[in-house]
């Protein structure tokens, strides 16, 4: 098959364009398509991982297999702090503000899970929003070191540990 | 402006051809998402609220623990040409997404623009230190610190559960991306690179062209990033994704000592034609410009051609591409005058740096 563009090259790419029902079918080479960039997604910059991502929301979103779910819950939630609906979060697959992920946090377990294979955070915690979670997760990090300086049998430093253990469980203490 | 001084201009430290492992990774990049908490995110953010984005992180810049780790700039993308706009996406400076798409987008960049921070993105910022060669350490290290002071200065958006919370809930938790860019002629020739690569990404790892989300690779040259931000911590995804470039490292050496030992002379001819063609074309496209290259870098590092550096092929790369061509022409070209006007550079900075490393190295 020829290119319908050029006339000359084998076309090798296909495309099938579909507007308001109207089907519209492309035959292009390589470099024709190329030429036509924008049109098709994949060259468009318009198509991004948001649009795979748009498909995954939505898959989530809806309701289950069991068939005695309420109406498409999606519709109707809302997030109250910035008014992004759930439908247009699931169609661009961007939040609109920090409160998003309280407003919609029961639909967003299964999406982390699934993009992530987790649902918890564990890395960096910045230290002025972090407060009293960067002094746990301190602890925690502190505790560690000590087993470790017990096994082996470094008393000194595991003694040092221990008390900046009890210096930031007395911060975590007081009011 | 001459070449030599419009080349002078161009290059970020990145395209340095130096560094760790610099055979094969040309560069390293790590990139930490982050919003501020009081405002809403860029996707529905007002003008004012976006300024303010700008304003708190001027404030910051000012600052001393700012300006003790480099010299800083400020652009705000109003202000530049969409060609400059274009430049510093093919620079890796900028996203295409803050070039193209973003409303009252600003960039802060480092004076050997090893960093720059992105405002109003599709984040409020986005940190991005990009090193030459194989140092992700070292430019997690760096975004690290940058992150540091910045907190300081502004509410970061962040939760217990979450971590940093982002637009995209491909970001949230660390918010880190971490990457890097990797040459890969022999496993592409040695047809390896498939399983490799599909290999990759069933360990959460993802590969892209260099540009990116959505392109191809072109060049043999592959991006491969961390996909998880969620769960793991940003030094296990550093290491994650560093032993496994260690080990892709590896097998491109192999690779290329195989190809050597069992096909030298063959190999010696497909690079030194590509060599001959950079050399003596008049036209070209800058996907053929772009295998010609790569074949040109692999002569290079394998010691096959002498009287060129990687430095070379590197800056290459990037000033080959339509926005670079064009700023140094001064005027828009048609594709068709690109392709004359890429084969037209590319000749001339072959011929100097060529005549310029006999006469020095004799």
């Amino acid at each position: 098959m020829i290119c319908q563009e050029c006339g000359q090259k084998p076309a090798t790419l296909h495309f099938t364009k579909i507007v308001n029902g109207e089907k519209t079918e492309f035959r292009l080479c390589e470099s024709c398509a190329g030429e036509k960039g924008d049109m098709f997604a994949g060259a468009s910059p318009n198509f991004s991982i948001h649009h795979l991502l748009s498909g995954l929301l939505k898959f989530d979103a809806a309701p289950s297999v069991t068939g005695s779910d309420p109406p498409p819950a999606e519709t109707v939630a809302r997030c109250e702090t910035c008014g992004l609906t759930y439908a247009q979060f699931s169609k661009s697959g961007r939040f609109g503000c920090v409160d998003c992920y309280q407003q919609f946090a029961q639909r967003l377990g299964p999406i982390f899970r699934r993009i992530h294979g987790n649902m918890q955070h564990s890395g960096k915690v910045p230290r002025r929003a972090g407060g009293v979670i960067r002094i746990r997760k301190e602890i925690n990090d502190l505790k560690r070191q000590l087993q470790q300086s017990i096994e082996s049998e470094e008393f000194e430093q595991a003694a040092a540990i221990r008390d900046q253990i009890k210096d930031l469980e007395k911060q975590l203490a007081s009011p | 402006m001459s070449l030599q001084r419009f080349i002078q201009q161009a290059v970020s430290e990145w395209m340095s051809g130096e560094g760790p492992d610099s055979d094969i990774v040309f560069s390293s990049r790590v990139r930490l998402a982050r919003n501020l908490r009081q405002i809403p995110f860029p996707l529905l953010s007002t003008e004012s609220q976006a300024k303010e984005v700008i304003e708190l992180v001027s404030k910051a810049m000012e600052s001393e623990d700012f300006s003790s780790l480099d010299h800083f700039e400020q652009l705000t993308l109003n202000n530049l040409s969409g060609l400059e706009k274009r430049v510093l996406v093919e620079k890796h400076l900028i996203s295409p997404h803050l070039a193209n798409e973003s409303r009252h987008g600003a960039v802060i960049l480092s004076e050997n623009e090893s960093v720059s921070i992105m405002i109003n993105e599709e984040d409020h910022l986005r940190i991005q230190c990009l090193y030459p060669g194989f140092q992700l350490h070292e430019a997690w290290s760096m975004a690290n610190k940058i992150d540091d002071v910045l907190e300081q200065y502004v509410d970061y958006a962040f939760d217990e559960r979450h971590g940093y919370l982002t637009s995209c809930p491909t970001n949230v938790g660390t918010g880190i991306r971490a990457s890097v860019m990797m040459h890969l002629p022999a496993l592409v020739l040695t047809q390896q690179i498939n399983r490799i690569l599909s290999a990759i990404s069933q360990i959460g790892l993802v590969v892209r062209g260099i540009y990116g989300e959505g392109s191809e690779a072109s060049g043999n040259l592959f991006q491969i990033s961390n996909q998880i931000t969620l769960g793991h911590s940003e030094e296990e995804i550093i290491s994650n994704l560093y032993s496994v470039t260690k080990q892709i490292i590896e097998h491109e050496r192999a690779a290329r000592r195989t190809l050597l030992e069992s096909n030298r002379i063959r190999i010696e001819d497909k690079l030194c034609r590509s060599y001959g063609i950079l050399f003596n074309a008049r036209v070209i496209e800058s996907k053929e410009a772009a295998k010609r290259l790569s074949d040109l870098r692999l002569a290079i590092d394998t010691g096959m051609i002498t009287d060129l550096n990687s430095k070379t092929i590197n800056e290459l790369m990037v000033l080959i591409q339509p926005g670079f061509l064009q700023m140094y022409s001064g005027k828009d070209l048609t594709p068709a005058q690109r392709d004359v006007r890429r084969a037209e550079l590319i000749r001339e900075r072959l011929q100097t740096v060529a005549n310029d490393l006999n006469e020095n190295g004799g």
